[in-house]
């Protein structure tokens, strides 16, 4: 049909199907990607356009309908007088973090401002409330759009040479995010490439036989090739940690979890829905291991062979006599604990383009590992590491989601043996089903403490369900017992974790890699103990707090940039009044009930135990151009900024000379993982060594001493040392092939040393520290709970950037508002974003966010990570203020109104514990 | 593939008696339930037929077009403060982006148990208009909601509006909708209301109806029978109980279970009833 309407002002005619999404026409045929899609079903917003000047979801219009009609995309609106205000506020801010949302969110902004100039708070949050965001806690959007309204706009200026680090300065990638123009994973593929349906297991635990294939392929023309464990030319096994490959590319003979992919078509894109509806194959059911339990049954079937009892790892910290402890102790306290699988729910759902140049593979993917991409692709594949170039798009998000291989091995495999180009995009579904999970956890602790209050004795055990494959099951399992404590000191201590094999999606890495499980049960506890003492529960913390010279429950003694006791000083003067406001409130209302608690953590930065470096280049063209090799996935937390920033005050010279290269594993060395908070820490420290001996080299040249200054105009180096200025015509250097007049790498790997038996040694060489308040209102009859306020304080150890940092704690929070009270995938049940529900703009309350910085002696400027740190008090302090509004103690989450509701029931005491 | 997008009733009416199709209005319910899948063969899209669209507010009769979005409803300024429980139901609809394309007869038609919009139109005894090439008939809304995802529209036959008798001026309507989160979420339970009080305080007329606790929508006429001629007062409301709301048969699900939906319908009876009480 043909299709008459007006794009951005300009009449358009394009000949297509009407039953189409608009959303496809405009990204597809009118070549407009800021319209993003994250779930096709309404759910998210990201393809918000104006129909007609009224928002709406260009996922669930009929291309057909808008014949005739007006339709404007982020495209058409970049030059409105709302667009220019709003890109400088959210700029600003830093309100765009991954940015995949952010188009969406901008389309519906306009017509807020357009509809209220200066918008009140509700009015924004009506008006964004169709818009779901994973990574910024929408508060920094809230603010942006009130300061659009004022027309309050920041200026963009440049901080001073050196002065870089520690300035609020915007994001280097942020304008492209803001406009639509960033290229995500389903925007970089031209418009003629192959399509890949998925073979999928509808059973958690069946297995299969696969028919007829050729004569498939013969019933099926538009096919052109279909692969399955057979046809698999390298190893069909990865995996994420070595030793532990144990993930078919596609199952063999029997599926262990709902959607595990069995064959894989490649064809015409119109012809693969019906070609999988029609493969030939037959399924043979078998009753599935549905949990931890069940797992651990006698008898239970065996889901890997050697992994006996179903267990894949289990992992122990042990010190001191744990049960002398306990029967010395004045009160022992335990509970049960129990969470459930969470998904990341980034909104960019996974997706991808590959092609074959001769023996070289090149693929183009969101992902936040591309050097793990590429081996695990080349073990796949058979052939060389070096064959494969991977280039990463920009990333909507990952959150541990995007480490582990998804479409990769599809791509590369359809890519390779039909030697045309290829491409795939997740649909929602196939996305939640598919990747890996949060692990569920269940949890018991017996806390004993003296009658002072002394923390005497910690007893903890963890079985995590780790699902069908490996993932980051191990890491789980080993770094949960090295936290689970929380940054406190004991007498005694013993966690044991298992990680338990089940036919659930595989559980692997999601921001805390299983601490924030952990930490709901010992933070609750905490405050139980402290009640059993009537201790307040801040000042229980503070007398058991890490403080320097202590040892942890590794036995590693911590002196610098420990800051967990000044996280917690800062939280007092709020504690207080809050706790103040709540008796008043609760004194005149009965069927409301005002809470307060609080909650701390601490976190490791980095690998635990393992090597964990990452190698940083940085160059100078005689043009003078600094090149900074970034090969640090920024998937929206800003490490592209950050070590930007390092970089500069490192070369001494301003932000706006570094130009970052992105990650491209035939370019940028590479910086490993972006996961565990390590990149600001350790990416910032290879920069740091890689700039500071660009400086040292270039100072050579020049002839002039260790603290002169620096600087490079016009193609010219030019030195100031001790009152003289000479200068160094950079063209009359040799430069290397790639142009360059200098050019240093580095590599910097943390010291830490490996843990002996009992779990003794020195794990992370930076660790991180936070505390959080939360105060909120439940309401006794109907079960519900409303935040009011967070307030997050957290030891940084420098704020490289501190509107990044606010980013990181704002969109930790979120989450862990969505693991306390709504979030839970149900296999089979809830693999989308309307039956899995994550945090709207109206489920984030006002945050108040205080940085503490220690300087960490081990960081780059003192700096360390917090990318996981802020999401792990989030629900324990939730919890926490519940108990304290309620009396009741929730022992599972997500704690949904029914769940509270028969908690109260059961146990409602509505009296605050006794503070 | 076919495709038709009719501008008049009668050719979407015609279409509809020679054939079988999807009928798309807003779509809002229609294409996320094609997630990964192509529609079917024939789609018959009618959000063309402007004269399905928009608010007719007679002397005693309100004429709602099948086509009126959720957005129209909600910021209607000329509606009587009856439909304020259905306006306030419009803006928890989704979201603006979801009130701007979904319709009351998609709505209605799609049957969710869930439907918000349908406890307000239960309480004002609303009924629908129904279109075929034969003619048409009316439905009261309750006789037209059969089950989940089951309605009585016949083959051929199409929603063009749905009617509501003006009750008197001086109603209170509310509505109430209860969800594990903020926006964007389907009701573990919605109650609307509608409550005349005579001067002294007593009920003369009352009409509650209730979401998500029942394979369609229901009015609760046993506790409405038992209010009706009370004085209403913060007593008598809490007297009221699980045991009040017969027509009701929940279910557990991942929103919540049955006893708890039970329990919070009575607080939100309870709730809105005490709001029109202090109106
Ligand atoms: C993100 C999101 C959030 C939502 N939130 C809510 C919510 O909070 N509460 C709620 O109640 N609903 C909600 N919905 C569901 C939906 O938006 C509403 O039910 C809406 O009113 C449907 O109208 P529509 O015009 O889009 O229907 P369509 O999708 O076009 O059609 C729905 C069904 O009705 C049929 N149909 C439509 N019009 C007619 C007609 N005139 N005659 C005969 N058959 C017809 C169609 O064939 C189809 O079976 C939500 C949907 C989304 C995507
Ligand atoms: S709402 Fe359209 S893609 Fe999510
Ligand atoms: S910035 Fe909103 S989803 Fe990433």
């Amino acid at each position: 049909m043909k299709l008459d309407l007006t794009v951005n002002g300009t009449q358009v005619s394009v000949e297509t199907e009407p039953t189409r999404r608009l959303s496809d026409v405009l990204r597809e045929d009118l070549g407009l990607s800021g319209t993003k899609i994250g779930c096709e079903a309404g759910d998210c917003g990201s393809c918000t356009v104006l129909v007609d000047g009224e928002p709406a979801n260009a996922c669930t219009t009929l291309a057909g309908s808008v014949q005739r009609r007006t339709v404007v995309t982020i495209e058409g609106l970049l030059d409105t007088p709302e667009f220019e205000a709003l890109e400088d506020t959210f700029l600003d801010e830093g309100a765009a973090q991954c940015g995949f949302c952010i188009p969406g969110i901008l389309v519906s902004a306009v017509k807020v401002l357009r509809e209220s100039p200066e918008p009140t708070e509700d009015d924004i949050l009506t008006g964004l409330a169709g818009n779901l965001c994973r990574c910024t806690g929408y508060r920094k959007i809230v603010q942006a759009v009130k300061r659009a309204g004022r027309r309050d706009l920041g200026g963009a200026e440049s901080p001073p040479p050196g002065k870089a680090v520690g300035a609020r300065v915007r994001r280097v990638d942020g304008i492209e995010r803001v406009r639509g123009q960033a290229r995500y994973g389903d925007d970089v593929a031209p418009k003629e490439c192959l399509g890949i349906a998925v073979v999928r297991s509808p059973h958690p635990f069946a297995g299969f036989r696969i028919g007829d294939i050729g004569r498939f392929l013969e019933e099926h023309p538009g096919v052109v090739d279909v692969c399955t464990a057979r046809d698999v030319p390298g190893r069909n096994e990865f995996g994420v940690l070595p030793g532990f490959e144990d993930q078919p590319v596609f199952a063999e003979s029997e599926a262990r979890y709902r959607g595990e992919a069995v064959a894989m078509i490649v064809g015409a894109p119109d012809v693969l829905e019906q070609a999988v509806a029609e493969f030939p194959i037959s399924w043979e059911p078998k009753p599935p291991v549905l949990d931890v339990d069940d797992a651990r049954r006698p008898g239970a079937p065996e889901l890997h062979r050697g992994r006996d009892g179903n267990i894949l790892v289990e992992g122990r910290v042990e010190k001191g006599d744990v049960a002398a402890a306990l029967e010395s102790a004045h009160v022992v306290v335990e509970g049960d604990f129990e969470t459930q699988f969470v998904e990341h729910a980034y909104i960019e759902p996974e997706a991808g383009y590959a092609y074959r140049v001769g023996d070289r593979l090149v693929v183009h993917v969101t992902t936040q590992t591309p050097y793990m991409d590429r081996d695990g692709i080349a073990a796949i594949l058979g052939i060389e590491p070096e064959s494969v170039r991977v280039v990463p798009t920009a990333v909507g998000g990952g959150f541990g989601g995007k480490l582990d291989l998804s479409i990769q091995p599809f791509l590369a495999l359809a890519a390779w043996r039909t030697g045309q180009p290829v491409r795939i995009r997740y649909t929602r579904p196939e996305s939640m089903e598919t990747t890996t999970k949060r692990h569920p956890a269940r949890i018991h602790v017996r806390l004993g403490v003296s009658e002072t209050g002394r923390l005497l004795g910690m007893d903890f055990r963890g079985d995590f369900n780790t699902g069908a494959y490996a993932s980051w099951g191990p890491t789980v399992a080993n770094r949960v017992p090295i936290h689970a404590g929380g940054p406190y000191r004991y007498d005694a201590y013993r966690a044991l974790t298992a990680a338990v094999h089940t036919n659930g999606p595989p559980a692997g890495a999601f921001r805390g890699f299983g601490v924030p499980q952990a930490a709901i049960a010992q933070e609750c506890m905490l405050d139980v103990a402290a009640d059993a003492l009537g201790i307040d529960p801040l000042e229980f913390r503070l007398q058991n707090a890490l403080t320097p010279g202590d040892a942890t429950v590794t036995g590693q003694v911590l002196e610098g940039g420990l800051g967990y006791r000044d996280c917690l000083e800062a939280l007092k003067p709020y504690w207080e009044e809050a706790l103040e406001e709540a008796a008043a409130f609760n004194a005149s209302n009965d069927r409301l009930r005002r809470g307060v608690g609080v909650a701390g953590a601490w976190y490791g930065c980095g690998n635990t135990s393992l090597p964990n470096p990452s190698t940083m280049k940085v160059g100078l063209r005689a043009s003078g151009e600094v090149v900074l090799f970034q090969g640090a996935m920024d998937i929206g937390q800003g490490s592209s900024t950050v070590l930007s920033q390092i970089c500069a005050d490192a070369l001494g010279v301003p932000l706006d000379a570094i130009r970052c290269e992105s990650a491209d594993t035939d370019q940028t060395p590479d910086a490993g993982k972006t996961s565990a908070s390590r990149q600001t820490f350790i990416s910032g420290n290879a920069t740091y060594l890689a700039a500071t001996q660009l400086r040292r080299k270039l100072l050579a040249v020049a002839g002039a001493s260790e603290d002169a200054a620096l600087e490079i105009r016009d193609g010219q180096l030019v030195v100031h040392d001790r009152g003289k200025t000479s200068t160094v015509d950079l063209a009359g250097l040799a430069a290397d092939s790639d142009g360059f007049v200098a050019v240093e790498q580095a590599t910097y790997d943390p010291p830490t040393s490996p843990l002996d038996e009992l779990g003794q040694g020195n794990p992370y060489a930076v660790y991180g520290y936070g505390a959080q308040l939360a105060e909120l209102v439940v309401d006794l009859e109907l079960g519900t709970v409303e935040l009011i306020r967070i307030t997050a304080a957290h030891d940084v150890g420098r704020a490289v950037n501190p509107s990044l940092v606010e980013g990181q704690i704002q969109g930790g929070i979120a989450q862990g508002i969505g693991l306390a009270l709504m979030e839970e995938y149900v296999p089979g049940r809830s693999a989308n974003l309307h039956d899995y529900l994550i945090p709207t703009i109206g489920d984030v309350p006002e945050i108040r966010t205080i940085l503490v910085e220690s300087h960490d002696p081990e960081g780059p400027y003192g700096a360390k990570g917090v990318g996981e740190h802020s999401l792990i008090p989030t629900a324990p302090a939730i919890l926490n203020a519940i108990r304290h509004a309620t009396g009741v103690r929730v022992h599972r989450v997500p704690v949904i109104p029914s769940a509270l509701r028969e908690l109260l029931r059961a146990g409602g005491v509505a009296v605050g514990s006794g503070i | 593939m076919a495709y038709l997008a009719p501008t008049t009733l009668d050719a979407a009416l015609q279409a509809l008696g020679e054939d079988s199709w999807l009928v798309v209005a807003g779509g809002t319910d229609v294409l996320p339930a094609h997630v990964g899948r192509s529609l079917p063969e024939r789609v018959l899209d009618i959000s063309g037929i402007d004269e399905l669209r928009g608010v007719e507010v007679g002397s005693d009769i309100v004429r709602i077009g099948a086509l009126t979005t959720w957005s129209e409803i909600r910021s209607h300024p000329g509606l009587p403060e009856a439909l304020r429980g259905l306006q306030v139901a419009a803006g928890t609809i989704g979201a603006r982006q979801v009130q701007n394309a979904g319709t009351v007869g998609g709505n209605l038609c799609n049957a969710s148990p869930a439907a918000d919009g349908v406890p307000p139109l239960l309480t004002l005894d609303a009924s629908v208009e129904l279109a075929s090439v034969q003619g048409k008939r009316r439905l009261s809304l309750s006789d037209f909601l059969l089950g989940p995802r089951q309605t009585a529209l016949q083959p051929g036959e199409l929603l063009t509006a749905v009617e509501i008798p003006v009750p008197p001026a001086d109603g209170v309507a509310g509505f109430s909708k209860l969800g594990s989160r903020a926006h964007l979420v389907i009701s573990i339970v919605s109650v609307a209301s509608l409550v005349r009080l005579s001067p002294a305080g007593t009920v003369e007329d009352i009409r509650l109806a209730v979401a998500s606790c029942a394979p369609t929508g229901k009015r609760l006429s046993k506790l409405e029978r038992d209010l009706r001629g009370e004085e209403l007062s913060e007593s008598l409301v809490d007297q009221i109980g699980p045991q009040d709301l017969v027509e009701l048969s929940p279910i557990d699900d991942i929103r919540g279970s049955a006893e708890y939906r039970r329990e919070a319908c009575v607080v939100m009876v309870r709730r809105l009833l005490m709001e029109a009480c202090r109106r």
